[in-house]
């Protein structure tokens, strides 16, 4: 026999995670295009004073 | 597919991995722990020293950018190393509970994510400071995956003696991310890493041997016993002390390295005399629960973090 009620709390688990894990991909996302963003300003301000990046 | 799910699947290795992974459980904390958190520490802190150490200068962004590149590509390894070794870790009792062997990632999905970050962090360092760096980051994250997981580890005794070196590059990498190229100070500061590996795992599989045994791994107590493994702490640590003491000598750092090396190395011998003369059968079996063993590991950790922190402040003062 199926417990109903096992079962909602085990898929309301499930929800949880998989929006947990795409709350963490989200903001490794995002921290990534900082990131570059952050990089390419860095080496375009050095090529513009004329040295090297 | 359910969560109970104790199939034993046959790796092709003599091994087993159980039991299957339950696709859509893992939880972000599951993906953190692939890359062996704890482990990173270090090698975030000796990679920032090396980048300190390093003469010239790395913008503030670039040099976040490089040792971000060095953590990622060490949890990269970690996580290669965690789908190799899923076997060994559902046989272990301090890494059963790892998410492969907890059934939680399924281990193609962990080597994708493993095979993706190491590229990922590797193009990361060229980008942010140099071909040589990320050369000698993809050479890191290459010894440590296919000489130390896949061939030394189950293989000899001396796995961790020369797998060590792995875990020796992050100030190497950090040097030449600022430099491009090595010197003296960071081969040092590898040797230093090196030297201190053998000693600090051999102190852990003193008391962590039946997990070793169990899993068919061969480290020092297993194959040679438990005294011959207190005589190679001791070999490896006196070793190590003079080697900490050379970049002092050499001129390269200032007496607050040189002093603060002497009083950790002092404190380090200290604690592999203990283990050495530890309370213990013929055989060299604790009878002590292998408490110095496990001061001594604790002390390692710390020693190391110690130590490259004098680095630092000599770097600050010198």
């Amino acid at each position: 026999m199926v417990d109903h009620a096992a079962l909602k709390l085990e898929d309301a688990a499930l929800k949880k995670r998989r929006r947990g894990r795409n709350w963490a991909m989200l903001g490794v996302l995002a921290a990534i295009s900082l990131l570059f963003y952050a990089i390419a300003m860095v080496k375009m301000g050095a090529i513009l004073k004329g040295g090297t990046p | 597919m359910n969560e109970t799910a104790t199939a034993v699947i046959d790796d092709g290795r003599g091994g087993s991995t159980p039991p299957l992974a339950v696709s859509g459980i893992s939880s972000a904390a599951d993906w953190i722990t692939l890359l062996k958190p704890r482990v990173l520490t270090l090698v975030v802190f000796t990679g920032w020293i090396g980048l300190l150490m390093a003469p010239g200068t790395l913008h503030p962004v670039l040099g976040f950018t490089a040792v971000l590149a060095i953590t990622v590509a060490a949890g990269a390894a970690g996580a290669i190393n965690m789908w190799y070794d899923r076997d060994i870790d559902a046989i272990m009792s301090r890494t059963a509970r790892r998410p492969i062997p907890g059934g939680r990632i399924e281990a193609g999905e962990a080597l994708g994510f493993g095979i993706t970050l190491a590229v990922g962090s590797v193009m990361l360092m060229a980008l942010a400071t140099n071909i040589f760096a990320a050369f000698v980051l993809a050479l890191s994250i290459g010894f440590y995956v296919f000489i130390y997981t896949m061939w030394l580890k189950r293989r000899t005794p001396q796995n961790i003696v020369i797998g060590g070196a792995a875990g020796a590059f992050p100030p190497v990498i950090g040097w030449a991310a600022v430099t491009g190229g090595i010197d003296v100070m960071p081969v040092l500061l590898f040797l230093i890493v090196f030297f201190w590996t053998p000693p600090h795992f051999w102190a852990l599989s003193l008391y962590a041997h039946a997990d070793y045994k169990r899993a068919g791994v061969p480290m020092l107590p297993v194959v040679r016993g438990a005294k011959h493994t207190r005589r190679n702490v001791m070999v490896y640590t006196v070793l190590l002390v003079p080697l900490t003491l050379a970049p002092w000598a050499m001129g390269l750092t200032g007496p607050v390295y040189g002093i603060s090396a002497l009083a950790l190395g002092l404190g380090f011998i200290w604690h592999s005399w203990r283990v050495l003369t530890d309370r213990q059968n013929a055989a060299g079996v604790s009878q002590t629960k292998d408490a110095p063993a496990r001061a001594a590991f604790r002390y390692s950790i710390a020693y190391l973090f110690v130590l490259f922190a004098a680095l630092a402040v000599d770097h600050f003062v010198h």
